[in-house]
């Protein structure tokens, strides 16, 4: 079987977001950009299939600008055999929504006929917890989002997940779209060795237009703004200052 | 023009709260007509009824729709959706399971956790953990759309709207339920409550998190917790607080033993009053609070605790 692992290259998570004056977006120039966190774990619980003997192949994919490189790098060192950039935008601020990548990948599972893809939740820039899903509507497999556990076996797969009163196991049929949780696992880091290896290992460049998808956002983005910054507080010194307060704010 | 909004229904209840602020969020788009599906959905469908501002109830109940599984519930949602222009829903977990695949099934975007209508077009969202807020327009023939809960006042209670009975779509047969693992609690619900105690790593322990519980069972608060309290096995996974946890806005915060990270802050900051106990003065989760008190949490929570009595 082989896993296909999506991954995004987004800013690190380290990195203090800026917003750009001119209200056209988040600065990305020159800043650290990093493997999307969910797609690291992703990548890890592809190669621990591997490693169990549950699957032969792994394969990297991201959309994106050129750079994205680097991130598809950073996923063949830490073990995916083979990887596939798709070239989708010039520059580092264009938009590719999840609607769009999801149809490329489409394209590609069509190709290359995964038993599984396995994506991150959601990737930390946009938010937009969403690729997975639409993927798995436009293939119309099953899906098994926000996963804790992931144990296939055979014709179908049991993803416990993460959800809001708890955690919930389901059984989902292969090939399926499961996408993961922080809690799946905790993906290695590279070692220097691999790194190396990972320079060799095979990386096809495609274009958005290689898979006829149309890749025009449907959201156009009319202004992007800091937040609202929270007045500032005081230091208590002791917690009947605290309690006396919360008395004069109405809080307790 | 025409809203589907799809009720937040566990086992056959409604949840009233995250239900009537979508309701709210939706008001501005058109009528709203509000869809419970379940394996038992009638009860469910009664109470959204009730809510102000609903336009018609459609209540569906199949065997195939218990336990909200993404692609029976996003069919019945496609068979329906020639009648709306807006097909939105709470942004829970269970809407952000279902919703993308509804979405990409219409081919057209989603919007996620959408925390202000512009107009019918137009919505603003955060991105980035919240460090920025961003304006979307969308040029989708229908928009699909999930709404922030923690931004948005339930809809009251006095409202009668028609209930009307329709059957499921047919079951692609993807996916089977096999368990839910749910804590019971008589403590409010994270997202609803008005007050939030919250603990971090610095609680340092499972049966240490119980100093939390205790003022949260004196100020009658629900329970949260940070990322690294959760991964470190001290609370439950549905308690985390944050980027990839939930997203609460009380009237009250109180963060124990949070350093104060932008992914759990992204959870938490627009909170009317936070609290911060810390013993690490330059600790960032300052910078949010509005009262902080530098101290030990073992001996500054529980004397807190006893001096709200
Ligand atoms: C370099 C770069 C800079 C960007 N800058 C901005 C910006 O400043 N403002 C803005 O609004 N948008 C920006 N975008 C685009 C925006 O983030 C897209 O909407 C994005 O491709 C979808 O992300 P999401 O958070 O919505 O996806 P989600 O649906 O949350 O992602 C879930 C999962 O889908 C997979 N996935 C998603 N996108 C890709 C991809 N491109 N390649 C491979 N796998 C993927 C991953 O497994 C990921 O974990 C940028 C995109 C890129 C590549
Ligand atoms: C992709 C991604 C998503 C994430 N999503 C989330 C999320 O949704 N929610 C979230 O919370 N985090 C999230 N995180 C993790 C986040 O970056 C932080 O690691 C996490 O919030 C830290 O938790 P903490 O504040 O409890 O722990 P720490 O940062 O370790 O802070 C512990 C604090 O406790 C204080 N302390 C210790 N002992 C005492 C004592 N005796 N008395 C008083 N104070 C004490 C310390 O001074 C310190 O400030 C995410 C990270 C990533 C990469």
């Amino acid at each position: 079987m082989k896993v296909l692992v999506p991954v995004k290259r987004v800013i690190d998570y380290n990195v203090k977001v800026r917003v750009k004056a001119d209200g056209s977006g988040v600065d990305l120039a020159n800043v650290k950009m990093s493997m999307n966190p969910f797609d690291e774990i992703a990548v890890e619980e592809a190669i621990r299939l591997k490693e169990a003997g549950k699957a032969d192949e792994v394969i990297a994919v991201s959309i994106g600008v050129k750079q994205s490189q680097e991130t598809l790098r950073t996923a063949l060192a830490m073990g995916a055999d083979r990887a596939i950039l798709v070239i989708a935008a010039d520059d580092v601020h264009t938009d590719i929504e999840p609607l769009s990548v999801a149809k490329i990948l489409a394209k590609i599972v069509e190709e290359e006929q995964p038993g599984v893809v396995l994506c991150g939740k959601q990737a930390i820039d946009n938010d937009m917890n969403a690729t997975g899903q639409m993927l798995s509507a436009l293939l119309g497999w099953s899906q098994g989002t926000f996963a804790s556990e992931v144990d296939i076996d055979g014709d179908t797969a049991k993803v416990t997940r993460e959800v809001d009163g708890g955690l919930q196991t389901l059984s989902v049929k292969m090939p399926a779209i499961i996408t993961v949780d922080l809690r799946l696992n905790e993906p290695r880091y590279a070692s220097l060795p691999n790194i190396m290896k990972a320079k060799k290992k095979p990386l096809d460049e495609k274009t958005a237009a290689d898979y006829g998808v149309d890749v025009t956002p449907r959201l156009e983005i009319v202004k992007t703004v800091e937040p609202a910054e929270r007045a500032a507080g005081i230091i208590v010194g002791s917690v009947d200052e605290l309690v006396e307060k919360l008395k004069e704010a109405g809080a307790v | 023009m025409a809203v589907l909004l799809l009720a937040e229904v566990t086992s056959g209840e409604l949840a009233m709260d995250a239900t009537a602020k979508a309701v709210t969020a939706s008001q501005a788009l058109g009528d709203v007509t509000v869809l419970c599906a379940g394996a038992s959905a009638a009860a469910a469908g009664e109470a959204a009824a009730k809510i102000d501002g609903v336009a018609k109830v459609l209540v569906a109940e199949d065997a195939s729709l218990g336990h909200r599984l993404a692609e029976p519930t996003a069919a019945l949602i496609v068979s329906l959706a020639g009648d709306y222009d807006h097909i939105v829903a709470p942004a829970t977990t269970d809407a952000k399971n279902v919703m993308p695949r509804v979405a990409a099934l219409l081919d057209v975007m989603v919007i996620s956790d959408a925390t202000a209508v512009i107009d019918a077009d137009t919505f603003e969202r955060p991105i980035y953990a919240g460090n920025a807020m961003q304006t979307v327009k969308s040029s989708d023939a229908k928009k699909v759309i999930t709404f922030r809960t923690a931004t948005f006042d339930a809809a009251g209670e006095g409202g009668s709207a028609s209930v009307e009975t329709i059957g499921a779509a047919e079951n692609p047969g993807l996916s089977e339920w096999v368990e839910d693992k749910v804590a019971a609690s008589d403590r409010p619900e994270l997202t609803s409550a008005g007050v939030v105690v919250s603990g971090g790593r610095g609680v340092g322990s499972e049966e240490d998190f119980k100093i939390i519980e205790a003022l949260a069972d004196k100020l009658g608060a629900a329970v949260g917790a940070s990322r690294a309290a959760v991964d470190s096995g001290y609370a439950p996974n549905d308690w985390q607080v944050g980027q990839t946890g939930k997203v609460v806005a009380p009237d009250l915060y109180v963060a124990v033993g949070i350093s104060g990270a932008i992914q759990h802050l992204a959870g938490m900051k627009d909170s009317k009053i936070i609290v911060a106990i810390n013993k690490d003065e330059e600790a960032p989760i300052f910078q949010v609070a509005d009262f902080g008190l530098v101290a030990d949490l073992f001996s500054a929570v529980p004397e807190l605790t006893e001096k709200l009595g």
